[in-house]
């Protein structure tokens, strides 16, 4: 797909290239754009939410070079040549992303407002949980955490950033515990075909 | 929000050059102090420029330290296997604050620098000498609960709201820096911030486009056992009331060393160096930590909603160093 420009409202603008779910946008913003600014307003990618918009609810979360980040804390001009993957990014045709999928089957929300953030964190937290690296109550930092260990205690603290005022947390719990699950049992089928081969 | 023109740059010494040449220009690493207070109008840089892409972003482990690159952020700091294996304390500070997404945006330099959270500096309409000199400071007779017992002065309170810094200031970190003209200098960690005094709008030691390059961890046996504890109002997600970052050096039960610093409570990353000295030689009980907290907060000056800090700043410390003592290695 070629690059499409688009033009936000300037006082200081400044030329960006902006890559969003594979697709690269060409666009001359204002400085103080924030990036969520960008996606919802400029982008029409309106499935990133704003909530606070100071940094403290999450509901604007995305993932920029595979890291989950703020993008109300973001300015546009500064994600030059990075690549951002929005909640209308995650699913591959009609083919929900397992994580969409288990919030679904697990009923993790109710009004919906802060769903993309969390479904977006929760991928994060869950690759972060496969990479093993350590939480806040992570017992001993020294120790490598696996996910078929990981208490909810661990989920809680690694979702932390997301706040729900709905207070749907135990079903967000139980939603990335489906995915941890799930990645488990399928790496443990694949060992078992490696073993068979 | 002031508009502002934004600029990326690719060298340290242009970066500095750039925010030198104007007083008004600030740099911007993660964002996730400057956007925020750029949104309520208490920072109005008239220049931005952007430092995440000054080959600033790389951390070198060697036998005699971990030097750390200032654009690396606090999550790629907390979660390599290195310094968690070396420095647990400052793995756990950095993951006890924040969540993981201003982790993965914040910076290690951003945070050395990053502003206090007293709710009158983030308030334009508020009096605060910190922000604006000489205007006053509502936090002395106003709502002070989570304001600073030590190093605190007639004209500012402030926390300083660093969990990292803590950990640093006992690994006598050093900031390096690079100026304008392209000279370099490294800074003791201990030197770094300034309490407020007479001057609470000077933070810090570094002079107007002054870029911090990278900081230094000098290795430290020791700090295999160490500990940062913090205690707060949530379990999460919240600044602390009272930490404690510590590092014990035992012989069988007793004493070689040990390292106490104290965060929530000061305005600046404190280190508590006459406490750590009475340890020493000592058997290592919590009576003993106990002796070492009082002389801790021995000079502790509250307000009206803080007072309750003292006690609860020396009972971290307490479980601090008897939690790293009882550490299995």
């Amino acid at each position: 797909m070629s690059p499409r420009v688009l033009t936000g409202s300037e006082t200081v603008g400044v030329r960006t290239s902006l890559r969003v779910n594979d697709t690269t946008h060409e666009l001359s913003v204002d400085s103080r754009l924030t990036l969520l600014d960008a996606l919802r307003d400029v982008l029409g990618l309106t499935g990133t939410k704003k909530g606070c918009d100071q940094g403290a609810c999450g509901a604007c979360t995305v993932i920029i070079d595979g890291q989950r980040v703020l993008s109300c804390l973001t300015l546009a001009a500064a994600c030059e040549g990075q690549h951002v993957v929005t909640i209308e990014g995650l699913a591959t045709g009609d083919v929900l992303h397992p994580m969409q999928a288990a919030f679904l089957h697990c009923d993790g929300f109710q009004c919906g407002y802060c769903t993309p953030g969390q479904i977006l964190s929760a991928v994060c937290a869950v690759q972060e949980v496969h990479a093993g690296v350590p939480s806040h109550v992570t017992p001993d930092v020294r120790q490598t955490v696996n996910s078929t260990t990981l208490t909810d205690e661990e989920i809680r603290e690694r979702m932390s950033g997301n706040l729900c005022r709905c207070a749907a947390y135990p079903n967000i719990v139980a939603a990335v515990r489906q995915v941890l699950s799930a990645a488990e049992a399928q790496s443990a089928k694949a060992d078992a075909n490696e073993v068979r081969s | 929000m002031n508009a502002f023109t934004f600029e990326r740059l690719s060298r340290p010494t242009e970066a500095a050059s750039a925010v030198a040449a104007r007083p008004g220009a600030m740099f911007l690493a993660g964002g996730t102090t400057l956007v925020d207070l750029m949104k309520v109008d208490v920072l109005t840089p008239d220049t931005v420029v952007d430092v995440r892409h000054l080959g600033l972003s790389s951390i070198d482990v060697s036998d005699r330290a971990i030097t750390v690159g200032a654009a690396v952020t606090n999550s790629q700091l907390a979660w390599h296997p290195a310094v968690r294996d070396r420095f647990p304390v400052l793995s756990q500070a950095i993951l006890s604050g924040a969540t993981t997404q201003i982790r993965n945006m914040a910076t290690v330099a951003g945070n050395i620098l990053q502003r206090t959270r007293c709710s009158y500096f983030r308030d334009v309409h508020a009096s605060c000498n910190r922000r604006q000199p000489g205007s006053g400071c509502d936090a002395l007779d106003g709502f002070n609960r989570g304001h600073a017992v030590l190093g605190v002065s007639d004209h500012c309170i402030a926390t300083h709201p660093s969990d990292m810094c803590v950990a640093m200031a006992v690994l006598d970190a050093e900031v390096h820096t690079v100026r304008a003209d392209g000279t370099t200098r490294s800074i003791p960690f201990g030197e770094f911030h300034k309490a407020p005094g007479d001057t609470p709008h000077v933070e810090v030691a570094l002079a107007h486009g002054e870029l911090i390059t990278h900081v230094v961890i000098p290795h430290l046996a020791a700090a295999r056992r160490s500990h940062y504890l913090k205690v707060r109002d949530r379990a999460s997600y919240e600044f602390a009331l009272a930490s404690a970052a510590v590092v014990l050096d035992l012989d069988g039960d007793t004493i070689r060393d040990a390292r106490l610093g104290l965060g929530g409570v000061a305005t600046k990353p404190w280190r508590a160096v006459e406490a750590e000295q009475i340890l020493m030689g000592h058997k290592a009980t919590d009576d003993a930590f106990r002796d070492a907290a009082e002389i801790a907060l021995a000079g502790a000056v509250a307000r009206d909603h803080n007072h309750f800090k003292i006690e609860l700043a020396k009972r971290t410390i307490v479980r601090a160093f008897a939690t790293a003592r009882d550490a299995n290695l």
